[in-house]
């Protein structure tokens, strides 16, 4: 084994005796390309919608949801796909999340979600990954499209303008803080800013509700 | 006797004069002006629906026709989750959110269960808001409102 590896290491190091500096220089070069290329295609291909609701858990729960909501269908036809919101645009951000993916290929494998009750128990832990995700870049991913120089003010409602002007500009908050739920069902439990009201609400409802 | 055959006679005279008046409506069709509808089409056909506004959205509350109206909601609720899992209006509406959203507080009778107990926060039994409260839209009444306010029926009596 170690003599193995000795031999590996030995031809290496020794420089090429039949391959000219030019043929390794250029072919490097165009290999290079063809394998980075190929990595970025690749890598682009799982970065679509089409990929995502490619699997029942993605297309029966979150997908279904958010067609009902302003992210899929509005006046103007303009929309955001899966990988808009969750996926950085930035390439190392989204190498990063990438590699972090793995786990839900995991969970693919294995199963972890692949009811709708199995789902609904994780999909609050789902959610607050995503919401940390947000607040740590400071929902970059809702930024790439609203910014917040392009708002008018003036056209908004005047409870919206006057929360923005508050919260926003200001930079107390960022979107997710108050946009949570916005293309998805929100779960059981949520602390929002405020969980101090609702603690128990919904334990509440559900021993009313079988009464 | 002939008391008996007498009212038999009549009933099977109304019964013939019935069943004619019905063979009659049958054969004319029922005109629109002698049904007491919204339905301005025949039930066969699917009439082209009215033109959707888009709900109200001033933000200003509005005058309660009388006292125990729920208040109507004076802004879009559109795609506003209220179910078992969670609720939306009480983001802003809840005791603890009032101070960051400066909006109404849900009453507190809201609080109160059915024994009339005030509980800690919202009541499960009034937990879904659109039960009563609902918002608003621009629209032409369908049938003339005759509605009068209290106040105007109070002053109107003296």
């Amino acid at each position: 084994m170690w003599s193995f590896a000795k031999r590996i290491w030995t031809t290496l190091r020794r420089p090429s005796a039949y391959f000219s500096l030019g043929f390794l220089t250029i072919g490097s070069f165009v290999a290079g390309i063809i394998f980075w290329g190929g990595f970025n295609t690749a890598m682009e291909l799982t970065n679509t919608e089409t990929f995502c609701v490619g699997c029942h858990e993605m297309r029966e729960n979150v997908f279904a949801e958010l067609k009902t909501t302003i992210h899929y269908a509005n006046r103007s036809g303009v929309r955001a796909t899966c990988p808009d919101c969750h996926v950085p645009h930035g390439w190392t951000d989204k190498i990063g999340r990438k590699v972090a993916a793995s786990k839900e290929v995991w969970g693919k494998i294995f199963g972890t979600i692949n009811t709708p009750e199995k789902f609904n128990a994780h999909r609050l832990t789902m959610a607050q990954h995503e919401w940390a995700r947000f607040k740590a870049n400071d929902s970059l991913e809702c930024r790439n499209c609203h910014s917040e120089q392009s708002m008018d003010f003036t056209r908004q409602s005047l409870r919206a303008a006057e929360a923005h002007q508050r919260f926003l500009v200001t930079g107390e908050k960022t979107c997710i803080d108050c946009h949570k739920g916005i293309a998805h069902q929100l779960p059981k439990g949520v602390a929002t800013t405020y969980p101090q009201d609702r603690g128990d609400q919904a334990a509440d409802l559900k021993t009313y509700l079988s009464q | 006797m002939r008391g008996y055959d007498r009212s038999r006679l009549a009933l099977a005279l109304a019964f013939a004069a019935l069943t004619g008046v019905a063979t009659a409506a049958v054969g004319q069709g029922i005109t629109e002006d002698d049904l007491a509808t919204l339905r301005k089409t025949a039930v066969v056909d699917n009439p082209e629906p009215p033109v959707m506004r888009p709900q109200g959205n001033t933000d200003l509350r509005q005058v309660r026709n009388y006292p125990e109206q729920p208040p109507v909601i004076p802004h879009k609720i559109e795609g506003y989750q209220v179910d078992a899992s969670f609720n939306k209006c009480l983001t802003c509406h809840s005791r603890t959110a009032i101070e960051e959203s400066q909006a109404p507080m849900i009453s507190i009778t809201h609080f109160m269960d059915r024994d009339g107990q005030f509980l800690a926060s919202i009541s499960p039994r009034r937990y879904f808001c659109n039960q009563c409260h609902v918002p608003q839209h621009e629209v032409r009444d369908p049938v003339e409102n005759t509605f009068v306010d209290v106040d105007s029926l109070l002053q109107d009596g003296q």
